[in-house]
């Protein structure tokens, strides 16, 4: 039997309920207070886009918020989404000294969110104006995170800026694959409007290949940036794969964010194949959406899973059941669909999981969602942009400051260049990339942001994240070295 | 456990915790409720001829997020009779004989204040304070701190009711004046028996940014009101030091001014008072706060070795003096524990900008990585020879015991302004080099 949705329009809508809603000025005060306003502060090196953060939760604690958007969008545009999904833990907030000093570090996310919700619901633009238009053409492909990075920085630049994107709306995994519980879909849709009225076009349905000739596209534009992200979920390789309720997570995901809650087909059982951080979202929201049963299926071990801790014990929370060292073998259908999966345990064997002979069990299921990474669009780009160079893993090369690609007028950011990363790292390869291009076209090096306290100091000195971003695991194996 | 009780000019109190004359003792039922809850005495709400109060009355200043550091109101004395004041003190001392009543008096002439010190001591009042601070709306009347501020004036009228009294006169000073001593040499003049200081100071407390209307507002408009609260305690202490330590005032001192646990109270008997009066931390939390106070100060007591309050009354006082006397030879010097510096480096932008420059960053290598330090991020360490020793980066810390302010031996003997300028003058020393 196929899928079916199973909970009433209101049970859905409480179980998805915002799991961090935004703080009241009062909560705010407080929070903010907590802030030691650092000199040199880690938070910023933390910060991929190098948001000034104690900057920005001054101004929260001193009744200014639109300020505070102020410091947080023109750092990083997309900062009202990435208040609610950057995994803050392991960024800002597990840098943050209070952490040391109170084991609570501040909420700098939920300040975050609470300054950037002050001017995106009431429509207040902090951005800076655009320059004059300087008559050159960027065309940017892609409508996420790394696109409208891009374009954002370019339009207020003084540059013509043409977003293409596939889907008919933008904003990228942002507006199509979220968690529902940590950020609406009108969040990223209202950031999409923003950086619309720095003047960027935005094309929305457009195909390359179908609608769009590539050649002329990128023959009409000085530069062209390639946001594209990732493709679909990878195959599996096992008899049943194409059953109709084996589905990509993110599909499901996307189902989530563009149908009202109660229409989503869910399953009674469902089973999540891969332990990533997509993995997680898929099988919470199948909980909150009605499965008696959610199983993440994962070939290693605990200690391999690449979801960050507190994603894994958000599921756990949830009632989210975990089969390590299990691999589907095949997926067993029953009148065209799946009626269960028949796993195997594996064990490691030089670091890579090997099928136990004779271990196979049957394990009833309805629903199968596969979260198991994405497949790079190496073939896709390389017959738009013939000769352009991709590393064996499918991404594209490109120079780390500028994100200029081997071709000439070609940038690039986001997934499609780091392999997939973080909605902030996304954005903040987008900027890099719109100076990069500036840099290219206009022979004009942009700095920054520098850590305000950076400046004029002594060498050694680290200044913002978007430079030398520092990542908090890394912080403690450097200060752990054992 | 120490002995608390005290006997403060002939008033004896089971201990020095008294409740301030305000709105807080401001009815039998809320004496009762004091006196059960273990203060040792009320000081009524001033009593005089019949007012008119307005609405609203009170404003506070909240700082960071925390409420009332400071409180400012516009009430005027007591509103209801003299009557019902005198008869309800009478009801209260019948059930609680042991603890102090006073009352707390404002009229104007000298015929009116010999009626109603009568009609204090008819009413069982172990003594009379006499307002001579209340800042705002009884100064437009010639009253109150109108008085206060006067010495000559608040002579007379100290006069005046020490031809009346046969109980213990305490005369409340205003600190709304340049030199409150004068105001307290006045009263010892008079005859009184006793101060208590301070009432509350002219103040503002906020403006409505939105109707730029100030807070307490009165149908969009206000008055100067009076301020109290924590935020007030360091004005009280030092004009409570400056009494104490006046030769010519000579009087037992009741301190009032911010007190709101048993700290303050440890504080200001330290700088000379005896007895101690409490309002705003009441009307921010309630009569309870008073256990605490007398759990937490005979504690201390005992962990000094002190049986009772008089030996710690004006221990603090002859630790001030003019700065004149002090030793421009002591150095100390800051130093940084870097084992539990969280690297905030607000040491290092404090002294930077707004002190002395004597924090440089330097690499962190030497120092390990300790708990909030990223790799690579320079840490704060103080230059000891340029150090002056400011305390500036040892206050913003945040971690507890950081930063040790450290005394230095510099080998030269105590010298103070004073001897240096004589020294200097006999040609026996170069002068001290001004600071680069």
């Amino acid at each position: 039997m196929s899928v079916q949705p199973i909970l009433d329009a209101r049970t859905a809508e409480a179980n998805m309920a915002e799991a961090k809603p935004c703080y009241t000025p009062q909560e705010a005060l407080i929070e903010a207070n907590r802030c030691l306003f650092c000199f040199d502060a880690p938070c910023i090196m933390a910060c991929p886009t190098g948001i000034d953060v104690p900057s920005f939760i001054r101004k929260i604690a001193g009744g200014n918020p639109t300020g505070a958007a102020r410091t947080i969008l023109s750092a990083n545009v997309l900062g009202g989404s990435c208040a609610r999904v950057c995994p803050t833990e392991v960024l800002c907030e597990g840098a943050c000294v209070v952490l040391d000093l109170e084991g609570d570090p501040v909420k700098i996310g939920r300040l975050q969110r609470y300054a950037t919700d002050h001017v995106l619901d009431r429509g207040i633009d902090v951005l800076a104006p655009p320059l004059p238009r300087n008559g050159r053409k960027v065309s940017v492909l892609g409508a996420g995170p790394a696109g409208l990075g891009c374009a954002a920085e370019l339009a207020q630049l003084g540059y013509e800026v043409t977003v293409y994107e596939r889907k008919p709306r933008g904003g990228g995994l942002n507006t199509y694959g979220i968690a529902y519980y940590k950020m609406r879909p009108e969040v990223s849709l209202g950031e999409v409007e923003m950086i619309e009225r720095l003047g960027v076009t935005f094309r929305f349905g457009v195909e390359i290949g179908r609608d769009i000739d590539i050649a002329v596209l990128a023959r009409e534009s000085d530069a062209v940036f390639l946001g594209l992200g990732l493709g679909g979920a990878r195959r599996l390789g096992i008899p049943g794969e194409d059953l109709p309720e084996v589905v990509d997570a993110l599909d499901f995901i996307e189902q989530i964010r563009t149908r009202p809650l109660h229409e989503v087909p869910v399953g009674h059982r469902v089973a999540v194949l891969g332990c990533g951080n997509t993995a997680i979202d898929a099988v919470t929201q199948a909980l909150r959406l009605g499965a008696e049963k959610a199983v993440i299926v994962y070939r290693r071990g605990e200690e391999d899973m690449s979801a960050y801790g507190f994603e894994y014990e958000l599921a756990k929370s949830d009632g989210a059941a975990f089969e390590f060292h299990t691999v589907p073998v095949e997926v067993i259908g029953e009148g065209g669909h799946v009626r269960a999966l028949r796993l195997a345990r594996t064990r490691m064997v030089d670091g890579r999981p090997e099928i136990i002979p004779g271990s196979e069990r049957i394990e009833e299921f309805d629903l199968v969602l596969k979260a198991v990474g994405q497949e790079t669009q190496s073939s896709l780009l390389e017959s738009w942009f013939p000769g352009i160079a991709l590393d064996d893993r499918g991404r594209v090369l490109h120079d780390p400051r500028t994100m200029r690609t081997s071709l000439p007028k070609v940038f690039v950011g986001g997934d499609c260049a780091n392999g997939g990363r973080e909605v902030v790292n996304a954005v903040a390869d987008g900027k890099k990339a719109a100076r990069g291009i500036h840099e290219w076209l206009a022979d004009e090096a942009i700095e920054g942001p520098v850590q305000p306290s950076r400046l004029g100091c002594a060498d050694g000195a680290l200044g913002s994240g978007f430079d030398h971003p520092i990542r908090v695991p890394e912080l403690l194996a450097a200060m752990n070295p054992s | 456990m120490a002995d608390l009780s005290v006997n403060f000019a002939g008033i004896r109190s089971p201990n020095p915790f008294w409740v301030a004359s305000g709105p807080p003792s401001n009815t039998a039922y809320q004496a009762h409720r004091a006196f059960e809850a273990g203060w040792g005495g009320v000081v009524w709400k001033t009593i005089g001829d019949p007012i008119v109060n307005v609405a609203s009355r009170y404003s506070a200043l909240n700082v960071a997020g925390q409420r009332m550091i400071g409180f400012n109101n516009i009430e005027l004395i007591s509103d209801r009779s003299p009557e019902t004041n005198f008869r309800e003190i009478r009801e209260v001392k019948d059930r609680w004989p042991g603890h102090a009543v006073i009352a707390s008096l404002m009229v104007d002439t000298r015929e009116r204040w010999h009626e109603f010190v009568k009609r204090a001591e008819d009413s069982g009042a172990d003594g009379i304070e006499l307002n001579f601070g209340c800042p705002h709306g009884m100064c437009e009347r010639g009253m109150g701190s109108a008085v206060g501020q006067n010495p000559e004036v608040a002579e007379i009228i100290v006069g005046w009711v020490m031809e009346a009294a046969r109980i213990p006169v305490i005369v409340k000073l205003t600190p709304n004046i340049t030199n409150v001593v004068h105001a307290a040499r006045a009263a010892k003049r008079a005859g009184a028996d006793a101060i208590s200081l301070i009432n509350t100071i002219n103040s503002i407390t906020n403006v409505d940014l939105d109707t730029l209307t100030p807070e307490p507002h009165v149908g969009g408009y206000s008055s100067h009101g009076g301020y109290c609260g924590p935020a007030v305690k360091p004005i009280a202490l030092n004009m409570v030091q400056s009494c104490a330590a006046d030769p010519e005032v000579g009087l037992p001192i009741c301190g009032i001014g911010g007190i709101g646990g048993w700290r303050d109270a440890a504080e200001f008997i330290a700088l000379g008072s005896s007895c101690l009066q409490v309002c705003t931390a009441i009307m921010h939390r309630g009569f309870r706060i008073v256990e605490d106070m007398i759990d937490g100060l005979s504690d201390y007591l005992d962990s000094k070795g002190h049986a009772g309050i008089d030996g710690l009354c004006g221990a603090s006082v002859a630790r001030l003096s003019d700065w004149k006397y002090l030793d421009l030879h002591y150095k100390r010097v800051a130093r940084i524990d870097h084992d539990t510096c969280i690297g905030c480096n607000l040491c290092y932008i404090a002294c930077e900008d707004g002190a002395h420059q004597c924090i440089d960053l330097v690499d962190s290598a030497p120092y390990g990585l300790g708990p909030g330090r990223v790799p690579g991020k320079p840490v704060p360490k103080v230059r000891e020879d340029d150090c002056v020793g400011c305390n500036l980066c040892s206050l913003v810390c945040p971690v507890d015991g950081c930063i040790t302010m450290t005394p230095v031996d510099t080998g030269r003997p105590k010298m103070c302004w004073d001897d240096y300028q004589t020294r200097l003058a006999k040609g026996e020393i170069e002068p001290i080099p001004a600071h680069p």
